[in-house]
Parts: C-alpha cells; sequence; structure tokens
C-alpha cells in the first residue's frame, strides 16, 4: 500500500489539485473541510463542556442539601436518568423526539439539540464527581458555618463549594476529554465534525487510512489541548498548603 | 399540547421478536464475549505495564495510552478498514464489532486491573516470595483473587458502560439493540415511539444492573 496525501489538496467538487493547498473563495479543499470539521468538533465539545459543567455542579449541589427530602431525591433522578441511557440513544432522543413532542423546541438547530444531549449526558457523571467532592469535606466544614451563623446557601457559597470544587478539578479534566470524545457520537445526527469528515471523505476519495490517520490525530491533539487548559486552571487555583488529601 | 398522538400499539410481540430480540441478543453477546476476552487481555496488559522491565512494559503502555485517546467511534471504522487489509478478505460488521470492542475495552479493563493489583498490600507479595512461590503462582493465587475482589465493582460499573458503548456499533451498521428499535421505528412510520421505547429498555436495564453493583458494593464494604 502506498500514502498518498495529495488529495488533501484537491478541491472537493472538481477533485483537482489546487496549489498550496488551502483553498480561497469558492475553492475548497479537503484540507479546508477538515480545519471546518475541527471546528466544529471543537465547538460542539465546547459548548456541551460548558453546559456539563453549569448543570452538572448545580445537580450535584442540590444532591447533597441536607434536611431536604424532595431536591436531592429530584437531583438522583437526574443524574441515574442521564447516566443510564447510552448517548447515542440520548442523541436521537434529542434529535428526533423532542423537537416534535416540544413545540418550543421545533426548529431549533441541529447543533443545539447534540449539545443540549451531550451536555446533559455529561452534566450526571459531573454532578457525580461535584456531589463526592462536597460529601468527601469534613463534616466539621459544615458545622462550623452553621455556628458561625451561615444560612445553608452562605456555607456552599463560601465554605463547602470553594473547597469542593478544587478538589474535584482532576476527575473534571478527565471529563472534559472524554467529552471531546463522545462528541464523536453526533456523526450520527449529521453533524459535520470530524467522524462524519471521516466517512465521507473516506467515501468519497477511498484514501481511508490516510483520513483516518488525520482525524484521530487531531482528536489527539484536541483531548491533550483541553488537558493542558485544565491543568492550567488547576495550578490556578491551587491554595497553598490546601490541595487534595491534605489539610483535612 | 403535543402535535401528535403517542401510539405504541404496534409494539406487538411478533414485531419484539422479530427486530428487538435479535438486537437484543447481539448487544449482550458483544458485552459477554468482550468482558471475558477484555478483562483476560487487560489483565495480561496490566501485568506488562507493571513489569520492570521496559521492553514488556512500554508497549503496554503505550498501547492503553492510544486506545484511551482515541474516540471509540473512530477505534471501530478504524478496525472495520484495516482488520479486512490485514486477513485478506471482507468482515462482516457484527464480527468486526467484537474484535473492536475486546481490543479497546481491553485497555480500560487494564487500567482497573492494575489499580486493583497496586491496592494489594505489598506485604502480600513479599509473604507469597518468602513462601518460595513463583512470580505465576504468587500472581494467580495471591495478588490477582485480591485484586478482583477489590476491583468488582468499578469493573462491573464499566461492563455497565461498555453495554451503553455497544449502541455506537450503529457506526458500521451492524444489528445491536438500538437498530432493532431504529429499523422497526422505520419500517412501522413510528420513529419517535420507537425511540422512547429504545431509551426506556436501555435505562431499565442499565439502572436495574447499576442498582445491582450498588448493593454488592455496601455487601463488600461490611466484609472488608
Amino acid at each position: 500500500m502506498q500514502w498518498d496525501w495529495q488529495f488533501f489538496c484537491d478541491d472537493i467538487v472538481t477533485q483537482e489539485h489546487v496549489a498550496g493547498c488551502i483553498g480561497r473563495g469558492d475553492v475548497y479543499t479537503y484540507l479546508n473541510w477538515l480545519f471546518s470539521a475541527w471546528g466544529w468538533t471543537a465547538a460542539v465539545s465546547i459548548s456541551a463542556l460548558a453546559l456539563a459543567l453549569l448543570a452538572g455542579s448545580i445537580v450535584g449541589t442540590l444532591r447533597t442539601l441536607p434536611n431536604r427530602r424532595v431536591i436531592p431525591f429530584l437531583a438522583a433522578s437526574w443524574i441515574e436518568l442521564f447516566r443510564n441511557i447510552p448517548l447515542l440513544v440520548q442523541i436521537f432522543i434529542w434529535y428526533h423526539v423532542i423537537p416534535v413532542l416540544v413545540p418550543a423546541m421545533h426548529g431549533v438547530s441541529s447543533f443545539v439539540l447534540v449539545v443540549c444531549a451531550l451536555g446533559l449526558f455529561t452534566s450526571a457523571r459531573v454532578a457525580e464527581q461535584v456531589r463526592a467532592g462536597i460529601q468527601s469535606l469534613p463534616s466539621g466544614q459544615r458545622y462550623a458555618s452553621m455556628a458561625m451563623g451561615f444560612t445553608t446557601p452562605q456555607t456552599y457559597r463560601f465554605v463547602l463549594l470553594p473547597l469542593a470544587m478544587r478538589i474535584v478539578l482532576p476527575p473534571l479534566t478527565s471529563e472534559s476529554m472524554n467529552i471531546v470524545k463522545n462528541s464523536a457520537a453526533a456523526f450520527a445526527v449529521s453533524i459535520a465534525e470530524l467522524t462524519m469528515y471521516a466517512l465521507q471523505v473516506q467515501e468519497e476519495t477511498s484514501r481511508g487510512i490516510e483520513v483516518y490517520l488525520a482525524v484521530t490525530v487531531l482528536y489527539a491533539i484536541t483531548a491533550l489541548i483541553v488537558f493542558l487548559v485544565m491543568n492550567w486552571i488547576e495550578q490556578k487555583m491551587k491554595i497553598p498548603g490546601f490541595g487534595a488529601g491534605r489539610g483535612r | 399540547m403535543t402535535a401528535m398522538n403517542l401510539d405504541f400499539s404496534f409494539y406487538t410481540w411478533n414485531l419484539i421478536q422479530g427486530y428487538i430480540l435479535k438486537g437484543l441478543a447481539f448487544s449482550v453477546e458483544l458485552t459477554i464475549i468482550t468482558t471475558l476476552c477484555g478483562i483476560a487481555l487487560g489483565t495480561l496488559l496490566a501485568l506488562m505495564r507493571l513489569s520492570p522491565n521496559p521492553l514488556i512494559s512500554v508497549p503496554a503502555r503505550a498501547y492503553i495510552t492510544c486506545m484511551r485517546a482515541v474516540p471509540l467511534v473512530m477505534v471501530i471504522l478504524w478496525f472495520f478498514l484495516v482488520i479486512p487489509f490485514i486477513i485478506g478478505r471482507p468482515i462482516g460488521a457484527e464480527m468486526s464489532a467484537i474484535i473492536t470492542f475486546t481490543a479497546f475495552e481491553a485497555a480500560y479493563f487494564a487500567e482497573i486491573m492494575r489499580a486493583g493489583i497496586l491496592s494489594v498490600a505489598r506485604g502480600q507479595v513479599y509473604a507469597g516470595e518468602a513462601l518460595g512461590m513463583t512470580y505465576g503462582q504468587n500472581m494467580r493465587l495471591i495478588v490477582l483473587p485480591q485484586a478482583f475482589r477489590n476491583m468488582l465493582p468499578v469493573l462491573l460499573t464499566q461492563i455497565i458502560i461498555l453495554f451503553q458503548d455497544t449502541s455506537l456499533v450503529y457506526a458500521i451498521g451492524a444489528y445491536d439493540l438500538l437498530k432493532g428499535f431504529e429499523t422497526a421505528g422505520k419500517n412501522f412510520g413510528r420513529p419517535i415511539e420507537s425511540y422512547l421505547l429504545a431509551a426506556l429498555v436501555y435505562f431499565v436495564i442499565c439502572f436495574s444492573l447499576s442498582q445491582l453493583v450498588r448493593r454488592l458494593q455496601k455487601k463488600i464494604a461490611i466484609v472488608r
């Protein structure tokens, strides 16, 4: 088998070689398309990550509320619901079912629907990490803030969450890398992201190995970037003398 | 309120037999084969990774890192493309899925087993060595049984995730549980009801299994 990377410089319509590989104006090469697909993967992943962190932190916090029954139960139900259905099925539900059954969601773009699916799927995992983080704090922290006269929201806002969120940063890093990998499932509803690109261009050019290799490397690079960014955040947020496993 | 009425009445026993059970059988088969072969291969990879000899540990580490860095869908596509090249003849989507999942999940099982092996107190290993056991005897009789026990809840949770992940064979068109529901929905013009039922069936299976794991976890915790 011979390597052939030349097709990346071909125009996707005329299949003619484009000098300089990157098409401008009306000229669009497979390389242009590859970067556009990478952009879609990044856009889906980042939007879904934002949604997952927001929803997951709220649900995970509500799950630990003391002296209540209904709210922690609802939060637990949320976690079980989104954790026990495969991501692909959830994507299909958001894409095929919800726009029909929920009039307000009618005509919403498939990008938004996939972000909802991936974001809420991951929110269940984030919520579990946040819950574990809050519950790993010594109960003295909670009692101390009660003794100081803090209300429950104040206890969470000023004492529990600042500590817990720093503890859960490492597991959240791996969830963030997972979200990049899981975004590949969006190909099933025709989002023009990397896996969709791999499937289509493999079909058009028959250069499967080269296409898959390029896409796989881009996935690995994306995951690495996420890892570095999350590590940087972790370093920035560190309180001296209070890391995970210390100061408890 | 809703724009249409849901109608599940077309889901008769005949339809379930014709479309769903076949898909469910493949999903379960894929999960079981992958679990058995994946744990065997994963344990081997974990032992290799823990080896002091870099010639053995580096390839195992490279394999595990690569598999964990790539989306499962891409691995499924890779194997579907490459296996026919290697064996020189086309291979069915189902067979390809079984090989892919075993190779992919082995990397995840390996990391779980590695954590399990490391969780066994070093004194156990030294005691085994002091009794004159070989490496093989020490692993088989002393370390691995305890490692398996320590890791059982995590291992079972991974198997539930694996069962959910089998739905991704959609990428190569293998006929699994999700495909069964989708085909039935398309053929009867009722995709909405079909997807909802698919979600319900997956939920019931995975939720019941995760409750069982939780119960088991409590039992083990008391004994230790």
